[in-house]
């Protein structure tokens, strides 16, 4: 028989296993469940938000439910919220604009953007959000000016958040499958803002 | 219920120092005086869930905090918004 296993010192691919062996074996989990689980996080991408994003800049009625109800809105879309944390959409507008961290850990909606960007994770960019958000935003280029309120939303409980960019100038009459295509992830955590 | 609007200061407590536990309320907000920007709900108090006590439902408020308050060189036009359990908050 092998040593116990020590939580905080074990080897990630042994804890994994173990942890693995004892759902499947209590009849907890199934290895299906296991692996359909997995498919569902690896297929969520930040596609999926951008038509979010597109639709509620083409649909009023939708962007009104987008920002009342962020699950609902996502659910519209056919993405899978059952069980997942509550979705809050911010709004940006001409003269508020909202950067999302998470500074306690990597609180992210992964149902609707996939799984978070690496720097999102990263002590650098959770700490610098909430102390230096404008020198965040000029690191990715995003000059804001002084008289635009931004507003960091730190992730720190039970929702997940995403940003609701402007619509970029210039891309009147477009439809929803060509604005989509202009809207990034990092258009969605606030460190970017799309332009046509 | 604390009402939109209402200034709360978060508990200026450390229970880190006690003992082993997973608290959801960041440091750099210990002491921190915010306002109140809505309810969001009543969710299971996280710091009972991380180590499977039976959990109190609580309030969960969006509370707002000015960044040139948190730091000397804050930005006029910057804010802090974060998701804070009731009873972190004290009302004045």
């Amino acid at each position: 028989m092998s040593a116990p296993l020590d939580l905080l010192e074990a080897d990630s691919d042994r804890l994994l296993v173990a942890v693995t062996r004892l759902l499947t074996e209590k009849g907890i989990l199934s290895h299906a469940d296991i692996a359909e689980q997995i498919a569902s996080s690896d297929a969520a991408n930040p596609a999926l938000g951008a038509a979010m994003v597109a639709r509620a800049w083409t649909d009023p009625d939708y962007r009104a439910l987008m920002l009342r109800d962020g699950t609902a809105a996502a659910e519209a879309m056919g993405i899978a919220m059952h069980g997942k944390p509550p979705l809050g959409v911010l709004e940006n507008t001409a003269d508020t604009h909202h950067l999302v961290c998470c500074t306690l850990c990597s609180c992210y909606p992964k149902a609707i953007l996939g799984y978070p960007p690496f720097w999102f994770k990263s002590a650098a960019f959770r700490t610098r959000a909430v102390r230096d958000p404008r020198g965040v935003l000029a690191d990715w280029g995003t000059v804001l000016p002084d008289s635009v309120k931004l507003r960091v939303v730190d992730s720190t409980a039970d929702y997940r958040r995403m940003v609701l960019p402007l619509r970029p100038a210039g891309t009147e009459g477009w439809d929803a499958a060509r604005l989509a295509a202009l809207v990034r992830e990092g258009d969605m955590i606030g460190v970017t803002i799309p332009s046509a | 219920m604390i009402a939109p609007g209402t200034e709360v200061k978060v508990k200026l407590d450390w229970p880190e120092l006690r003992g082993p536990c997973h608290i959801r309320t960041p440091h750099y907000l210990r002491g921190a005086k915010g306002v109140v920007e809505r309810h969001l709900g009543r969710f299971a108090n996280p710091e009972d869930l991380a180590f499977m006590r039976p959990a109190a439902i609580l309030n969960l408020y969006h509370v707002r905090f000015a960044v040139a308050e948190l730091w000397p060189d804050g930005h006029a036009n910057d804010s802090v918004v974060v998701e804070l359990f009731e009873p972190w908050l004290e009302t004045a």
